[in-house]
């Protein structure tokens, strides 16, 4: 073989199993473990097959999954997750969008400084961002300080371990991931096509509504679907922000993993959860492929 | 080189006295269900400086990329010297490319642009520094050896994209658009370059252009292609003269177009007849009484009067445009069906009463001038 | 209407964005421990911060495993942007941008537990290949056959390279995992909006496709390894859950120790971290902005 078609095989070959090593082989180690039972062994669960007098014996069980269904806490919990990272979405679209419209329409070189200025805090530490929250929003923290102090309020506001922290904190990492692509998106549209829109006659918020809106929408979908999807399993924002009734399944997951210490539930957990997420996936697939930036 | 003939002098393709340099065997390209190359073939004889002529997606880039070894074949092969290039990768080839973008390595001073082909062969650095010079020459950049292709204009960069593709001595040369990106007046003057340099030279060019004016200058032969096909192959005389179809006709210089059915086929003349009334032509053997065919009429080639013009063609008009293009006049008639003609005269000095709009006017043309189109 | 509506949300976004930032910078500074009250300036908890025995040594084991991380999965993204861009006739294109996407969008928590899960697995599996019994040859070979088959999978396994434990080696492995699914998205944009006229040229010239790669497409990518190779560094240093699953005793990562700080309350040894890193990034930033005008497009 040529020295040009080895490299070639050996460029395709390595990235690759690599990556079906260490990404796709343990969705199927979490699949294996989910049908397994909690076992006080190391490690805790029961293995797949087993030599039982000489023959394999196989431990398949869908107990897992049927303890989820009939548990409410799961059930509710990934309606919570759904339903939190959705508004939430929706909230970082209406906080970002504004952004990024302006900063599509800003001529050079202030586009470039104010598109800077949107991806600086993302390369500071994303949990210290989050813990700055905490001095915020807690009882005697710098909001109620000021909203005290200024006589707005008399009370303290308790925000922190409820829901709303869990929102602020969200649009507040997830901002970049929504407006980059959907700056990409705006960036090219056509001004003309405004220009024409208002010379036809209709004014500045109908034209926004039915000529920018409509056109925008590849980079609201592929923006959306950034932030969407993993908000769904996220951990730290509600372990830091939320409170004991914030539930979101990625704190199912790691508790059922760190402090029930129970493998096989923690992995059926999982596998739904890839199953609910599959939908939105299929929709970032299709938005990219039409065109959308990432 | 120099007491060889050119390949314009030999013209080997009439009685095929050579063997062919490059032949091109049933070569079919498909992208999915579309057919970008339909089972062409062509032969190219050394020396030559082919043109493959056509519209915007009528194969000729996708064609010239197969030769360069960019594309592969769906079927058909391909022959370099004698050589069959299936399987053969681009980087093997002994054919080099000229891109349309001109493609030069925008981290390389120019002098490491043209002497790159070089040190992949293993040319020592020394001499292939020296023959770089030496190419630097020929395309008349010396002294811009160490600037960056950024720092060039169009034009020189387009020289530099030339120099690098020669400087290998290639058996086969590959031009995809290389005039295009040039204003008018460089590129006349290019165009005039690149045949001295390809005469210098000897190698064989093979050009991809849209631009007929830019074919019939440059080449020894042109291959006007459509829709994946070869349509016809020529010397620019003939295409332009006698034109096979419709299609050639039209695509190069301008032509006016009668559709018609055979009538008459007498021993000197035939008759076809055409809603502007009878055109006669000269005779065409195969062909059957009622046939349809066109009838294609160089502009250049009718004569224009106030007076009735003897001729073996003529019909009377209304002039509707002039265009006055200095050395010629371009003027359209408006014949009584409908059909307008374009009509090219030269002008002479001292016209005191040039034809001008809305006059009535006498037309002729010859049985010669008639060139009949069965396709 | 728009045009004064939009810029003034956009004002209130911005400001939304950096007061946070701003808040945990100057309270760094704050004597006082407490938040509502105003102590007076003080450097004293950038002291404490390096003094702190545990945190300075999760800073210096998150920036190995950061260094390393980030350059194998640039080495890796780029490899695989490559096949998914440049090389032509290879199939499972989709599959590949599959194993692609899943990291960018999949939940921490799965990536985490998944990885964790396969190290368990493979090091179960390890050990009882290690400690393989003959026995259970015996049904298809001979006694010595058995045996010696046996001593040899046992010694292969030994020998086998898979880390053991969690901890250092696992932490690496996951972060290279995902880093370079972001290279491979970065180089991959980089290397589509790239003449390829260009890599044709050279190897019309004569190039071997490898030279190609070094002498051409190399050098007009680089800007894109490093904005991939700075985006991996910053999500190795910033990964708390991935981390948290698969790391095993004495790896501690500067995120974990972090966030087990953190979940007890406000601690301003940890503004004075944030400051640091803030300022570290902005330093970057002007750095890199400072050479981008330097270049002539």
């Amino acid at each position: 073989m040529s020295n040009s078609k080895l490299a070639r095989r050996f460029v395709i070959a390595v990235p690759n199993i690599w990556l079906i090593l260490f990404f796709m082989v343990p969705f199927l180690v979490v699949l294996k473990i989910s049908l397994a039972e909690p076992r006080i062994a190391i490690p805790p669960y029961s293995p797949l097959w087993e030599w039982v007098n000489g023959s394999i014996k196989f431990n398949i069980n869908f107990e897992n999954y049927a303890y989820m269904w009939e548990d409410s806490l799961y059930l509710n919990a990934y309606l919570s997750s759904i339903k939190i990272a959705a508004i939430a979405t929706l909230l970082t679209l209406l906080v970002g969008y504004p952004m990024a419209y302006t900063i599509a329409r800003a001529p050079e070189p202030r586009r470039s400084i104010l598109l800077l200025l949107v991806v600086l805090p993302f390369w500071t530490s994303f949990l210290l961002r989050v813990y700055a929250w905490i001095g915020i929003l807690k009882t005697k923290g710098i909001l109620n300080a000021v909203l005290l102090w200024s006589g707005i309020i008399d009370e303290p506001l308790i925000i922190l371990q409820t829901d709303i922290a869990v929102y602020i904190g969200i649009v507040y990492t997830y901002l970049p991931f929504l407006i980059l692509p959907l700056y990409a998106n705006l960036v090219k549209l056509d001004d003309t096509l405004l220009e024409a829109s208002r010379d036809l006659g209709a004014s500045r918020i109908s034209s926004f509504f039915r000529i920018t809106l409509p056109l925008s929408m590849p980079g609201i979908i592929a923006g959306s679907m950034l932030v969407f999807i993993p908000v769904i399993g996220e951990y730290v924002i509600p372990a830091l922000l939320g409170g004991p009734d914030t539930l979101m399944i990625g704190k199912v997951l790691w508790n059922e993993y760190f402090s029930n210490r129970d493998w096989p539930v923690a992995s059926a957990v999982a596998i739904v959860m890839l199953i609910i997420m599959l939908i939105p996936i299929m929709v970032l697939r299709r938005a990219q492929s039409k065109g959308a930036e990432i | 080189m120099a007491e060889e003939l050119s390949a314009c002098e030999r013209r080997p393709w009439v009685e095929a006295t050579e063997t062919p340099f490059v032949r091109i065997k049933g070569i079919t390209k498909m992208f999915g269900d579309l057919a970008a190359v339909d089972d062409v073939s062509l032969d190219i004889y050394r020396g030559e400086l082919f043109c493959l002529l056509g519209g915007s997606g009528c194969g000729k880039s996708t064609l010239l990329r197969m030769l360069a070894g960019f594309e592969t074949q769906t079927s058909g092969t391909i022959e370099i010297d004698g050589q069959d290039m299936t399987g053969v990768a681009a980087n093997l080839r002994p054919t080099n490319m000229m891109f349309q973008s001109y493609a030069l390595f925008p981290h390389m001073s120019v002098e490491k642009n043209i002497a790159y082909g070089l040190l992949r062969e293993g040319v020592p650095k020394g001499e292939a520094m020296q023959r770089t010079a030496d190419m630097l020459s020929l395309v008349k950049l010396d002294g811009f050896a160490g600037r960056k292709p950024h720092q060039l204009s169009g034009g020189q960069q387009q020289r530099v994209a030339l120099a690098r593709s020669l400087i290998k001595q290639p058996k086969l040369l590959l031009l995809d658009e290389p005039l295009g990106a040039l204003d008018k007046k460089l590129r006349e003057e290019t165009q005039f370059e690149l045949i001295r340099i390809q005469e210098d030279l000897g190698v064989t060019f093979i050009v991809v252009t849209h631009d007929q004016e830019e074919a019939m200058t440059l080449s020894t032969r042109i291959g006007v292609m459509d829709a994946g096909k070869i349509v016809q192959v020529g010397e620019p005389r003939e295409i332009y003269e006698t034109p096979n179809s419709k299609y050639v006709a039209d695509f190069i210089g301008s032509v006016n177009i009668f559709d018609g059915e055979v009538d008459l086929a007498a021993p000197d003349l035939m008759r076809v007849n055409t809603p502007e009334g009878p055109v006669m032509c000269e005779p065409m053997a195969g062909l059957t009484a009622r046939q349809k065919l066109h009838i294609a009429v160089r502009p250049e080639r009718i004569q224009l009067s106030r007076t009735p013009i003897e001729a073996a063609n003529t019909l009377q008009g209304m002039v509707t445009e002039v265009a006055y293009m200095g050395n010629l006049s371009v003027y359209r008639v408006q014949l009584a069906s409908g059909q307008c003609l374009k009509v090219t005269a030269a002008n002479g000095l001292h016209e005191e009463n040039p034809i001008t709009w809305d006059e009535a006017v006498h037309i002729g043309w010859s049985a010669a001038a008639s060139t009949v189109l069965v396709q | 209407m728009k045009l004064r509506f939009t810029p003034i949300m956009a004002l209130l976004g911005y400001i939304f964005l950096y007061g946070p930032i701003i808040s945990l910078v100057v309270y760094s500074f704050n004597k006082s421990k407490l938040v509502t009250v105003w102590g007076g300036w003080s450097t004293k908890w950038y002291g404490e911060l390096f003094a702190n025995e545990q945190i300075m040594q999760a800073a210096w084991l998150s920036l190995k495993i950061g260094v390393i991380s980030a350059s194998v999965a640039t080495v890796l993204g780029t490899m695989m942007a490559m096949v998914l861009v440049r090389f032509k006739r290879v199939r499972g294109r989709g599959i590949m941008g599959g194993m692609i996407t899943g990291p960018l969008v999949m939940p921490d928590v799965i990536i985490g537990l998944s990885l964790l899960l396969l190290f368990v697995t493979v090091s179960g599996l390890l050990s009882e290949l290690r400690t393989f019994e003959y026995e259970m040859l015996l049904s298809v070979f001979g006694d010595d056959v058995a045996k010696t088959l046996a001593q040899m999978m046992r010694t292969y396994f030994e020998y086998f390279p898979w880390p053991q434990g969690r901890g250092f080696s696992t932490i690496l492995i996951a972060h290279i995992t995902f880093n370079m699914a972001f290279v491979t998205v970065v180089v991959q944009s980089r290397l589509s909006d790239m003449d390829d006229s260009i890599e044709e040229a050279a190897l019309d010239l004569g190039a071997s496709p490898t030279r190609v790669f070094f002498d051409i497409t190399l050098p007009m990518i680089t800007p894109a390894l490093i904005s991939g190779w700075l985006l991996a560094f910053t999500l190795s240093l910033d990964d708390l859950v991935i981390s948290s699953f698969v790391s095993g005793p004495g790896a501690t990562t500067l995120p974990m120790v972090i966030f087990s700080k953190v979940r007890l309350g406000v601690s301003p040894d940890i503004n004075a971290l944030a400051s640091l890193i803030v300022l570290a990034v902005s330093i970057g930033i002007i750095i890199s902005a400072l050479l981008m005008r330097k270049k002539p497009k």
